[in-house]
This record gives C-alpha cells, structure tokens and sequence, in this order.
C-alpha cells in the first residue's frame, strides 16, 4: 500500500431507502475519477469511505479526490499496528507534521475492535499524554481543539489522521437524473454545468455553431470545456447543432433588433426536443439576471415560452466576479477566455431589444417555417461522446 | 471533394522527393556530425552538400551558411545576434513597420535591453523610401533590418538600393535581409544588395517545418542565442536537425532549377486570378502594386468578414488566409495593412491568396467560381 486517505460524504447519508444507491454512485464516481492516476481500492463503510492506494502518486489521488461532487472532506490516514506503543509513535509523528507552538488539541479514539486490551478513553489518555511529554509547547483542549488527531483501533490495524482537505461537498453526479445543457463557449455555461453536477445531475450538452460563421476552433473550444467537466463526472455526451440556415433565415426574414431573441427562441426549441429525445429532464443554461440583453426578465419570460420542460439556471443570482472566479476554480476559465467568436456575438446586433414584447416576436417568427428549421437542425446534428482522456 | 490550395505563404505542402530524402535521413542515414565515425561522416558530407545548396542558390560562400530551426531564429539570431555583439559601436538600430513578427518582436526586445530603434514607414504599396532608410541611419546606427518581400502583401522592397545608400552613409551599419518569402522564388543576391546577413526557411519551398538558415558574411561577429557543443561554429550550437537540413536543400534543389519557370507560372496564376476577382466580384481592391511578387495577393473584399470567407471556402475545399496566418489567432488587425494606411474595416475585410508552383490554372478558375457565389451570400448575412 502506498497511502490510504479516509473519505467523507455528507448529505448523501441522510437519503433513506436510496443510500445505497448513493453510495454505489460515490464509489464508482471515485473509482472512475482515479482511474487515470493511481491504482487504488476501495473500500466502503458506513458513512465513509477508505481509499487504498496500491500504485500511483498519492498527491494525485488526493487532488482529485477533492473534485468529487459527494466527498465532503478527506484525510491522508498513517497506519499503526495494534500496539499502544507504536500507536503512540506514530500519532507523536502524524502530529510533529502540522503542530506550531501553542496549539491546542484533543485525541478521539473509536475502538471498532473490542479485543484491543484498551479502551477508547484510555488510549485517548496514553496518547494524549505521550505527545505532551514529548511535543513543547502545547494545550489540551476538549472542547474546541485546533487539532484534533483521530485514532481508529479496527480488526487488523491502527488508523490515526489529523489532517482535513475539503471536498467539494454536493451530490454523487448521476443521482439527480440528466440534464441537458446549453453551452456558449463563453465563462457561463460551464460553471452552470458545473453547478448542475454538484447537486447530481448527469450532464448532457449541446452547442450551436453557425460554420462558416463561427470557426472550427470555437467547435474545439466547446469540446475542450466539456473534457473540463468530464472531471467532475464522467462522461459527457454532446450534441452540435447545426445553427447555419436558422442564422441566415433569422437574418433575412426578421428584424434585426429581435434577433437574439428569436435566436435563443430557436434554441429552447431544438434543446427541448433533444432533451425528451435524450431522458433529459431539464434544460440547463449560464443565464444571470440583467447581464445581457437576453437575459433582462422580460427576455427569459418571453423567450421561456417556447417550452414547457423546466429550465434551470444555477447562476442566476450570481455576479460576473463571481462566476469568473469559480470559473478559475474549476480550470474553464482559460478555455472560456480564448478568442474565437460563437454564434451569439457574430450576430450580436448593436441595439438588441432588451424588453421584447411577446406580440412581437410572434409575429416575426410567423414568416419562418420553425418546425422545418428544427427539424433539418437536429438531422444535421453531431455527437460526440467526451471522456477526460479523448 | 477537390483540395485548393492557396496559403502557401504560411506553408506549404513537402513534395515527395523531399519527403524521400527525410524518410532515407531518418531511417538510413542517421549518424550524428560531430561523431567521428564513418556514419558522423555520411552525415557531415549530407550537411556539406546542403550549405553548398544553399550558399549555390544566392552566390555566396558555403562556410557562410548556418543552419537553424527556421526563418524565426534567423532573423533573432541576426538581430540580437549583432545588435548586441556590436553594442560598443552604437546603440541604433533600423527595421520598417511592416517587418514579420520574429523580427519586429526581437526589436522590441531589443528596446527593453536599452537599444533604440527607428521603425520605417512604408507608401501604400507596402514600400520603405530608400530615401527615408539612408536618412535614418547615423553614425550610432548598428543595424538595418528589412524584409525582401513581404509575407501579407507581396511587396517587394528595394533592398539592393537601400543597401547601396545606407553603406555609403555609414559603411560599418551591418545590412540583415529576411529573404523567407523570397528564397527559391526571386533572384536572392546578398552581394549584390551589400547585405551582412540574410535569413531563409525551408518550408516556404515545400520543405519541411523547423528549418531554416542564416548567412553571414565572413567577418561579421555575432552573439549566438544558444550556447553548448559548438556546432555550427559555435554560432547555432546543439545537434543538427539532419532531416530537416537534408530536406530544405532537397527542396532549395528543386526550388532553385525551376526558379524562373515557375516565377512565370506563379505571375500568370496571380494576373489571372486578379483579372478574374475584378471581372466576378464587386468590390474589390488590391492591396499592392504590379510590381509586387507573385505568389502574394492580398485583397479587400469589402462587406465581408475575412475570417467568415476563410471557413466559408475551406467548407469547399479552398484553403486561404486572413491578412497572415501568424495575425488569425489575434483579434488585432494587421499591422501591415495599418502601415499601408489601410481602415480597420478594410482590413478586416482582406483576404490573403498565396500561390506555389503547385497550384494550376483550374485551381484559379474554380477558385474564383466559388469565391463568386460565397460572396455574396456572405454579404448578405453580414451587411447591414
């Protein structure tokens, strides 16, 4: 064994009847996540779970460990064998790692093997005092311990951790069902993704590209992003719809003020009906309030109208600062940011309506066969399947 | 769906003689130079034959050939290479507005070492006034560095009489001339222009990428970028890319003998396909002048977004460019088109046609034919 790290997950313990499944879900999120970089086992107990790396970097496993939507914290474990003495020296070496003067601390035993000759209380008592003989400069505290250095007596050997690195907290994505969603190629979507995976949900995506309007590169730039979120879970499925003969018709046959509007009109559409041809159960887009001119709430509200399946939208309520940033945390950030234009700024037009009226745009669309639109969209739709190594 | 080709500014495809020759270096022929047995030997000889290549292509002296990775290290190492070998002399030094990256670039490292430079304007054919280069240099300037024909319009400078007049002024001003869109396609003669240094690269002339040469006349110093084992005389150390030595001379070789016929070709292909735009589109405007050289074009297509008709023809099968291939990764528009006095929008709307011996009449004819219909049905997705 090279390293061991103790996982812990929250909320999915309190799921009654389904916390089997959810727990299944973690492991097999986990075991798909380290697949790559270390040979490890797995090993599920209640409400935890341990992680055995047998080969690999263990620094590794612990990076991505901490990008598993479900994992509330981790901690590297050291091992003793079932012996007070050594217990006792390997607790003085796990401390000797974070200790700083005057820190205060506390050990807490479990003693999972009632055949260890020493209670719980007491191991806490021996090891607690053989690290302030031997540590400076330290307090005990019970109640509120800067350190709390764990000791975990179980059938074969000794488990004592110290260290907490957080997790990422949420859901095991593909407990939540599927979603399907839409994404730019800007710094939103993917962090709406993201935000949709954290609370479990399998992600679909689909993208619309208006070639030669927009690039090949910008197509890249998409598949590029997903690959990011594959990291958070698994596989991702995405569908590149063909937006060329919408763009063009849009163009000739409509004003040109409402064009984003009907554009994204267009969108909700064709997404609606992949969505039901996919299981997906919603739609899922970057949309934040008041930040462009298609999402003031008189645009969604008019532009929402085109479906009946709910639409979420993650960061509706968040800043762009705020949604640069977790885009930076997550590693989209300097894919969003690179210079290849998608199809809703080739056609940005320079005054769009901000408060377009439902009359008005129904009328526009009354000169376009819409259904044929979506139809030959979709029929000319590709897909592709995304994993983290492709 | 039939391949047009047409952006061999930015490279070109390696003929398969050439390919031959790299496969045989790669796999046959593979010693090492420096070694001291007979296999070092084979590719010392290989290595010979090239600088003669070379050296034979523009009348100068073998020994005065250096290989590098490409026409960017030449240009830096002739740039750098003198400007800061001969500091103790002078502290001035001379390019023009509309030079390729590598060497605009290391100017302007240059300035951050505390070098001063004088950028030259050029008219509106994309040319530096003799008049104006003699007039920059005095009695500190170093160097002068210009581009014999320019990679985004074709434009081909007056290097023998900028030489002549900057030499009489000052004859110790060290003359670098960047013949990477030249070499194998105008007579290139460092001689006659009174240059000091002049660049090349391979895969201009169906050569392989990552290489490249520089000749220096005998007598001039220059600081090497890179320091190690001492090849090339030290000036370009590390083991020679042998493949793609081997395949630039094999490519200079076949450059170099269909040299004139080819440059007959290439003048016939571009007057044609220039009669045609004007003859099928609207609104075109050439960016150059007759007399620029002629596997360049550079056109405003006006109501067009360059990079639109780009994608628009590579979805037919025709490959072009954008003001330059090193420009269409930046939003920022051309800054040779900015020095021609171009307007943004105008420059925005060019295109870059680049021919090779390669390409034929019917790439033309059917270049155009697309061009035709593409066009206009961009405009009107994209006039307002």
């Amino acid at each position: 064994m090279k390293a061991l790290f103790l996982v812990r997950y929250g909320e999915i313990g309190l799921k009654g009847k389904n916390r089997k499944f959810f727990e299944n879900t973690l492991t097999k999120n986990i075991k798909r996540a380290l697949l790559d970089v270390a040979d490890c086992r797995i090993h599920q107990t209640y409400s935890r779970n341990f992680v055995e790396v047998v080969d690999g970097d263990a620094e590794a496993v612990a990076a991505r460990l901490s990008q598993v939507f479900g994992i509330v914290s981790i901690s590297p474990v050291a091992i003793a064998p079932l012996d007070l003495d050594e217990i006792k020296a390997v607790a003085k070496a796990e401390f000797e790692k974070i200790t700083r003067p005057g820190v205060t601390f506390k050990v807490e035993t479990k003693r999972a093997n009632k055949r260890f000759p020493y209670k719980s209380p007491e191991v806490s008592r021996e090891v607690g005092a053989h690290l302030l003989i031997n540590i400076p400069d330290l307090k005990v505290d019970v109640r509120n311990p800067e350190i709390k250095l764990e000791v975990e007596i179980r059938e074969h050997e000794t488990y004592i951790y110290t260290r907490t690195i957080a997790g990422p907290g949420g859901l095991p994505v593909g407990v939540a069902g599927k979603g399907l969603l839409l994404i730019s190629g800007g710094i939103d979507s993917p962090v709406a993704g993201w935000m949709s995976m954290k609370r479990g949900v399998t992600l679909e995506a689909i993208h619309f590209h208006s070639f030669p309007f927009t690039s090949d590169r910008a197509k890249e730039k998409v598949i590029d992003l997903c690959r990011e979120l594959t990291r958070f879970g698994g596989k991702i499925r995405l569908h590149v719809a063909h937006f060329t003969e919408i763009q063009k018709e849009l163009r000739l046959k409509t004003p040109e003020r409402l064009t984003v509007t009907l554009m994204r009109r267009m969108m909700f559409r064709i997404a609606e009906r992949l969505a039901e041809q996919r299981g997906a159960l919603a739609l899922i887009t970057g949309e934040s309030l008041g930040q462009v001119a298609s999402q003031t709430m008189e645009s969604i509200n008019v532009i929402e109208k085109v479906t009946t399946i709910p639409v979420f939208r993650p960061l509706i309520g968040l800043d762009k600062e705020e949604i640069m940033n977790i885009s930076r945390r997550i590693d989209t950030y300097p894919i969003s940011i690179r210079p290849y234009e998608d199809c809703c700024t080739v056609f940005l037009p320079d005054f769009p309506a901000t408060r377009p009226r439902l009359a008005d745009v129904e009328e526009a669309e009354a000169s376009l066969d819409i259904e044929a639109l979506i139809s030959e969209s979709l029929a000319k739709t590709e897909t592709l399947d995304i994993t983290t190594n492709t | 769906m039939r391949e047009i080709y047409l952006d061999n500014s930015a490279t070109t495809k390696v003929l398969p003689e050439v390919a031959g020759v790299i496969q045989d270096v790669l796999t046959k022929e593979y010693g090492n130079p420096s070694s001291l047995h007979r296999m070092g030997v084979a590719a010392e000889r290989v290595k010979t034959e090239a600088r003669r290549t070379i050296a034979g292509g523009c009348g100068v002296k073998e020994s005065e050939i250096y290989f590098t990775s490409g026409g960017t290290e030449a240009n830096n190492l002739a740039i750098k290479g003198a400007a800061r070998r001969n500091r103790r002399r002078g502290n001035h030094l001379v390019t023009s507005k509309i030079e390729h990256p590598s060497v605009l670039y290391a100017f302007r490292a240059l300035e951050d070492e505390g070098f001063s430079v004088t950028y030259l304007d050029v008219n509106q054919a994309g040319q530096v006034n003799p008049e104006d280069a003699a007039a920059a240099v005095g009695a500190e300037t170093i160097l002068m560095s210009l581009m014999h024909v320019n990679n985004e319009v074709g434009a081909i400078q007056p290097v023998e009489e900028i030489g002549r007049r900057i030499k009489e002024k000052n004859s110790d001003v060290l003359y670098h001339v960047d013949a990477v869109q030249s070499f194998g396609k105008l007579p290139v003669r460092p001689s006659a222009w009174h240059a000091d240094l002049v660049s090349f690269s391979a895969h201009k002339i169906h050569g392989p990428k990552g290489a490249g040469a520089l000749w220096r006349r005998n007598g001039v110093h220059l600081e090497p970028l890179l320091h190690g084992g001492g090849q090339e005389d030290g000036l370009r150390p590390g083991t020679e890319n042998m493949a793609g030595i081997a395949g630039f001379a094999a490519a200079a070789r076949l450059a170099l003998k269909s040299r004139e016929k080819n440059f007959e070709h290439l003048q016939n292909l571009k007057s044609r396909f220039l009669a045609g735009l004007e003859e099928h589109i609207s609104e075109v405007t050439h960016n150059g002048s007759g007399e620029d050289a002629p596997h360049i074009l550079n056109v405003t297509v006006a109501g067009i977004k360059g990079e639109v008709l780009v994608h628009a023809l590579e979805e037919q099968g025709v490959y072009i460019s954008t003001g330059s291939a090193c420009h269409s990764h930046r939003p920022d528009p051309s800054h040779v088109l900015l020095a021609m006095g171009l307007k943004e929008e105008e420059i925005g709307a060019s295109l870059r046609f680049s021919f090779s011996s390669l390409n034929t009449e019917t790439d033309i004819d059917q270049t155009l034919e697309i061009l035709e219909q593409t066009v206009e049905s961009i405009r009107l997705m994209t006039r307002r």
